[in-house]
């Protein structure tokens, strides 16, 4: 994504550092995976572990996470396990790293896959959602014993940033239209604010249709039509929802990678942020998201050739059904993906390292 | 709240709000199946249009509430809000009025009406009236705007007792608490703590939690593997609509909205449709399932099965049915199909 605003990070020797957050669950074998990728295909890339236990109390690991981010620019992750027998002022991780680093967009692109199955087909959609605030903004109290108030925080210089980065998205990618969703008939205040930053930003691109829909509409009309959108942007909440909807309907977590992106720094990962504890370390993982994910990384680093190469060799591996792993209804290992996409690198006549 | 005191041949009294746009038509094709279907209910028929009270205070007419107080039971058409300033939501007016804490939507997928999902057969159980939809917002200073989300105690606890109530009543296996207590860890975990809590004390129906995330993405995947949802106001608002979504849209939906003092007033959930309204051309069936969903809240399980095979059997014939259902039918003669096929079953 080409967004002037981020600076390229600094790199010694030609070699870019980018910080690696391993994660809970599936995040450290998929991003062992990664690595193993990078190392074959000579990717000038070094990758800095940090570890962040989910399990401690204390935001120790998370705040040397944020250090080595501000430091390098840059990182991967796998996601933070936000454990419930916590009390809840311990604030889930990936919500305070987000918050820390300022990285106000979300942006995540679905796109249908000509080698998966699934109910609909040709869905093209950029999802843009504010990051930092809305209802993650994790200011709640009890007021009473028994009496819970959470508040969702919507402010105008917010609103009209993540507006103003969908419009210039849109416009560098191409896009005819651009979708606020928003609930602005029930949280007139709120909502209404927001809308009225997007209404702000739409009239400065006048290229660019601008439409507005209420979420609940929204995913009915996901459900059945998903064709008809092209660029959608939202507060937290409903981006949260709509791109679940939106991965889901393009063939699962396993496919979609995501990207959060603020004025500094750049954060990327799995679109849908999963866990899946339950299919940890048992090699059926797939490693589509998390492998498109870094390729993102490496356009954000401007190392385009890599980034292609190795996103060729994903989206090649994806028609093949016979490696297509279980969230895709094959029976594929995620190692047996992985070997294909470096077969397939090797195949290009790049330089690569022992296969 | 399947509540079968009523005797089989007592005639119940129901009270029934037409509504705005379509909704007398579509009224008058729900009475003349249940007509057909010989269902022991009388109408009786009232206006909900809010009328300002002494002091100024909106609120709905004192006949209709004394008629719902009465009954018990409603059955409710769509309706329009007045744009007049300061005038409620009339949903939101009725909502108050009767204390309606939950909203009930079972989504099962109609054989005939093809969606790209098919069987569908879950249940959504929405908590109506805190949450996001306090109303509760400020402005704190300029260009910085605060809403508030309301959890209690109290109203967590009376819908998860609800939601677990209804699949023991209605032979549902589990109930998925739908939560994003990982982000609002105070208010949501308060709701899955009482959700939690009622489900020790029906250890006969299953319990699981899953975040809303979680739940979107693996709804669109496979629906098949929910039950009974139940969830606050705003997350139970996105998901009752994606949910119908995935059967057809509100047209074919049912709702349900259960109050306390057992009132229950069963409702379509779709648009009162004014361009085409008085056309004959609306299409009755959210409307006429809901009326099953309220046979079926009163016990009258005989009756409501033989309205809603008919209903069905109509539809997936496909011969006699209204414009969006693929046909070009009137509303007239797809009543008049449903209420045949009522009659010859007997």
């Amino acid at each position: 994504i080409l967004m002037r605003s981020t600076p390229p990070p600094a790199k010694y020797g030609g070699r870019h550092t980018v910080t690696l957050i391993p994660g809970d669950g599936i995040g450290p074998e998929l991003l062992n995976h990664v690595r193993e990728v990078f190392r074959f295909s000579c990717v000038p890339v070094d990758f800095e572990v940090v570890h962040v236990n989910s399990a401690v109390e204390t935001e120790d690991d998370i705040s040397n996470a944020i250090t080595a981010i501000r430091r390098n620019g840059v990182a991967l992750k796998g996601n933070i396990e936000t454990k419930h027998t916590m009390p809840p002022s311990v604030k889930s991780r990936n919500s305070v790293l987000r918050t820390s680093l300022d990285l106000y967009a979300n942006v995540m692109h679905c796109q249908s896959l000509p080698g998966v199955q699934t109910r609909h087909k040709n869905i093209d959609i950029m999802i843009i959602r504010e990051n930092t605030e809305g209802e993650y903004s994790s200011l709640e109290h009890e007021s009473v014993s028994g009496v819970v108030e959470s508040l969702k925080i919507i402010t105008r210089n917010n609103s009209l940033r993540i507006a103003d980065y969908a419009f210039r998205l849109a416009r560098e990618k191409g896009r005819r239209r651009v979708t606020a969703v928003h609930k602005a008939n029930i949280m007139k205040l709120a909502d209404g604010l927001f809308l009225q930053c997007c209404r702000e930003v739409a009239s400065g691109y006048p290229d660019i249709t601008f439409d507005s829909m209420i979420v609940d509409n929204t995913t009915m009309q996901l459900v059945s039509k998903p064709q008809q959108f092209d660029v959608m942007v939202m507060p937290n909440l409903y981006g949260n929802v709509v791109s679940n909807v939106c991965a889901g309907l393009v063939g699962g977590p396993g496919l979609v990678p995501g990207a959060n992106y603020g004025r500094d720094y750049a954060v990327f990962e799995t679109a849908t942020r999963n866990t899946g504890k339950s299919i940890a370390n048992k090699n059926i993982a797939n490693p589509t998201a998390v492998l498109l994910a870094s390729c993102m990384m490496l356009d954000h680093l401007k190392l385009y050739d890599y980034a292609s190469l190795i996103r060729n060799a994903v989206l090649t591996t994806m028609n093949e059904t016979r490696l297509h792993t279980a969230d895709i209804g094959g029976q594929g290992t995620t190692s047996e993906v992985v070997q294909s996409v470096m077969r397939i690198i090797q195949s290009k006549g790049q330089l690569t390292s022992e296969l | 709240f399947c509540s079968s005191t009523w005797l089989k041949n007592a005639i119940q009294t129901v009270t029934l709000i037409p509504g705005d746009g379509i909704g007398p038509e579509i009224s008058s094709a729900v009475m003349k199946i249940f007509e057909a279907a010989q269902a022991p209910i009388k109408w009786e028929k009232r206006n909900v249009t809010a009328i300002q009270g002494p002091g100024g205070k909106w609120m709905i007419p004192p006949d209709a509430k004394e008629s719902m107080d009465r009954n018990k039971i409603g059955l409710k058409g769509p309706l329009n809000t007045p744009i007049a300033a300061g005038h409620p939501s009339m949903n939101l007016l009725l909502r108050k009025t009767f204390d309606l804490y939950a909203n009930v939507r079972p989504c099962v997928s109609i054989e005939g009406y093809k969606t790209p999902y098919t069987d569908v057969n879950l249940v959504t159980i929405r908590e109506n009236t805190e949450g996001e939809y306090s109303g509760i917002e400020h402005v704190i200073v300029d260009g910085v705007v605060q809403s508030i989300k309301l959890i209690t105690e109290q109203a967590s606890q009376r819908i998860a007792e609800y939601a677990f109530e209804y699949a023991r009543n209605n032979q549902r296996a589990s109930v998925t608490a739908v939560h994003k207590a990982n982000i609002m860890r105070m208010s949501d975990g308060l709701f899955l703590r009482k959700c939690r809590e009622a489900a020790e004390k029906h250890k006969d129906v299953k319990f699981t939690e899953m975040y809303l995330d979680t739940v979107c993405l693996n709804m669109v995947q496979d629906p098949t593997q929910f039950d009974v949802l139940v969830m606050p106001n705003l997350y139970g608002d996105i998901l009752s609509d994606l949910c119908a979504g995935l059967i057809g849209g509100l047209g074919v939906t049912p709702s349900g909205n259960i109050g306390t003092n057992g009132v229950a007033i069963f409702e379509s959930v779709h648009g009162t449709a004014p361009d085409i309204a008085g056309k004959d051309m609306a299409n009755p069936t959210a409307l006429l399932l809901s009326a099953v969903m309220m046979l079926r809240h009163m016990g009258l399980h005989g009756h409501a099965k033989k309205i809603e095979a008919a209903c069905f059997d109509t539809i997936r014939e496909k011969k006699v049915v209204t414009k969006d259902l693929g046909g070009n039918s009137k509303c007239s003669e797809f009543t008049d199909a449903i209420c045949q096929r009522v009659k010859d079953m007997d």
